[in-house]
């Protein structure tokens, strides 16, 4: 790791570091990303873990691939909504290689595991030139494809702090085929009895320029229940136009997809 | 110039070295070095799923992987699963469902199925849609691709 630094710091801020490939690859095969140095984190022992933490969390090593994620039984105990989510990730060949660190640095505001953290309440860390430090989801994404990550720091794992028990969970996303990155998702935590109010959560992807917590619906939730949420989700979405679906579509989908989370988050509290 | 980098790789059971530039891809390495024209290139970004192919038993995109990432580790390619004479049982199960036209996706089908099968339990038809969903054929509508692939489940299943 320190290796590996030292060679991202050399490089004044141009390198890139290849972990699972499967989005800085396709970049470089288009021509539409290069850098005079790539430095391969795929040796690094020890970085592929994922240990449970005495808090009911999960502390998940930066090269975890997404198959490990998908078939862990420590993900599916303790973040059935994780587990849910990462059988929307691409395909198997790219589940295999594709890495939990990868995904977070790539920031890509339709992908899953970027949405999962945000929800999740995730603790980043990266390590760097100047040490280690521990960078809350929620201020983590900056823009597409963008993080606060500095061009010498590597994430080295993610922290996922324990749900309280029995919160119900829902995620939903459209995508025009399986596997695709989502035209837009949507997923809810709502606490089970004796779990506090607030933390009923409401993760966005694909509708903004990077992963959100949609902080009006879920106040609306709170006061008035799921269509209630549904309608600060549609008001407060403000998403962009594409070949995949006009602004107004998405905004629909959204409300759609919330009702849906909503629906299923609160039949499974308390099981 | 790129410094070449030395590398030996395990392809359908034998060990090959070379030396390869570090930007070289997988499947180029496969096609061009190897002569192993079995794995086919579409897309060249992973969308497709032509160039699949396994390491350490894994299906990947061998166009979304570097030759020097390969040093040490096992490919197995299309080559691997039977030959002409004597078809392997999944190749077998293609054939006998007409599950190919043009044969452009085939190698591709063959190794994201063949992982597939030894990773998921595949008790719907769906459950083989969705593992198939990473490789685009533009001829057969895939029906016949997946009554294949159900057919060599079922085997798999001793049904």
């Amino acid at each position: 790791m320190e290796e590996a630094i030292a060679a991202l710091a050399s490089s004044g801020g141009d390198a890139k570091v290849l972990a699972g490939g499967q989005s800085l690859v396709p970049m470089l095969n288009f021509r539409v990303v290069d850098a005079p140095l790539f430095v391969d984190i795929n040796g690094i022992e020890g970085l592929d873990g994922i240990e449970e933490t005495e808090d009911g969390g999960l502390r998940i090593g930066a090269l975890a691939r997404h198959f490990v994620l998908e078939t862990s039984a420590a993900v599916k105990d303790r973040f059935p909504v994780l587990h849910d989510a990462m059988k929307h990730v691409a395909h198997l060949a790219i589940r295999n290689r594709g890495t939990i660190g990868g995904s977070l640095s790539h920031a890509d505001p339709a992908a899953e595991l970027p949405m999962m953290a945000v929800l999740l309440e995730a603790k980043i860390i990266a390590a760097g030139a100047a040490g280690e430090r521990m960078i809350p989801a929620g201020d983590f994404f900056t823009a597409p494809l963008t993080t606060v990550l500095a061009p010498d720091e590597i994430v080295v794992a993610v922290e996922f702090p324990g749900l309280s028990p029995g919160t119900g969970w829902g995620f939903e996303e459209f995508a025009q085929r399986r596997g695709d990155f989502a035209v837009a998702g949507v997923a809810a935590l709502v606490p089970a009895d004796g779990g506090a109010p607030e933390d009923v959560r409401i993760g966005l992807m694909g509708l903004h320029d990077t992963p959100v917590r949609a902080r009006s619906a879920e106040a609306a939730f709170l006061d008035g229940g799921i269509e209630a949420a549904v309608k600060a989700v549609r008001q407060d979405t403000d998403p962009m136009n594409d070949l995949h679906g006009s602004a107004d579509y998405r905004r629909h989908l959204a409300g759609v997809l919330t009702r849906r989370v909503l629906t299923a988050a609160v039949e499974r509290v308390g099981r | 110039m790129t410094q070449k980098v030395s590398i030996t790789v395990t392809v359908n059971g034998a060990a090959e070295t070379a030396e390869v530039e570090p930007r070289l891809l997988l499947a180029d390495f496969l096609r061009e070095n190897l002569d192993l024209t079995g794995t086919h290139v579409g897309c060249e970004h992973g969308i497709c799923g032509a160039c699949t192919v396994l390491m350490n038993g894994d299906s990947v995109r061998s166009c979304l992987t570097f030759a020097v990432q390969a040093d040490g580790a096992r490919i197995e390619t299309v080559e691997s699963l039977g030959s002409i004479d004597a078809l392997g049982p999944l190749q077998e199960a293609f054939r006998e469902n007409h599950a190919l036209q043009c044969g452009f996706c085939t190698p591709g089908m063959l190794m994201t199925a063949t992982d597939m099968l030894r990773k998921y339990p595949l008790e719907t038809d769906d459950d083989i849609r969705d593992g198939l969903s990473g490789n685009i054929c533009r001829c057969t509508g895939y029906q016949n691709i997946v009554a294949a692939v159900r057919s060599a489940a079922d085997k798999r299943d001793g049904k």
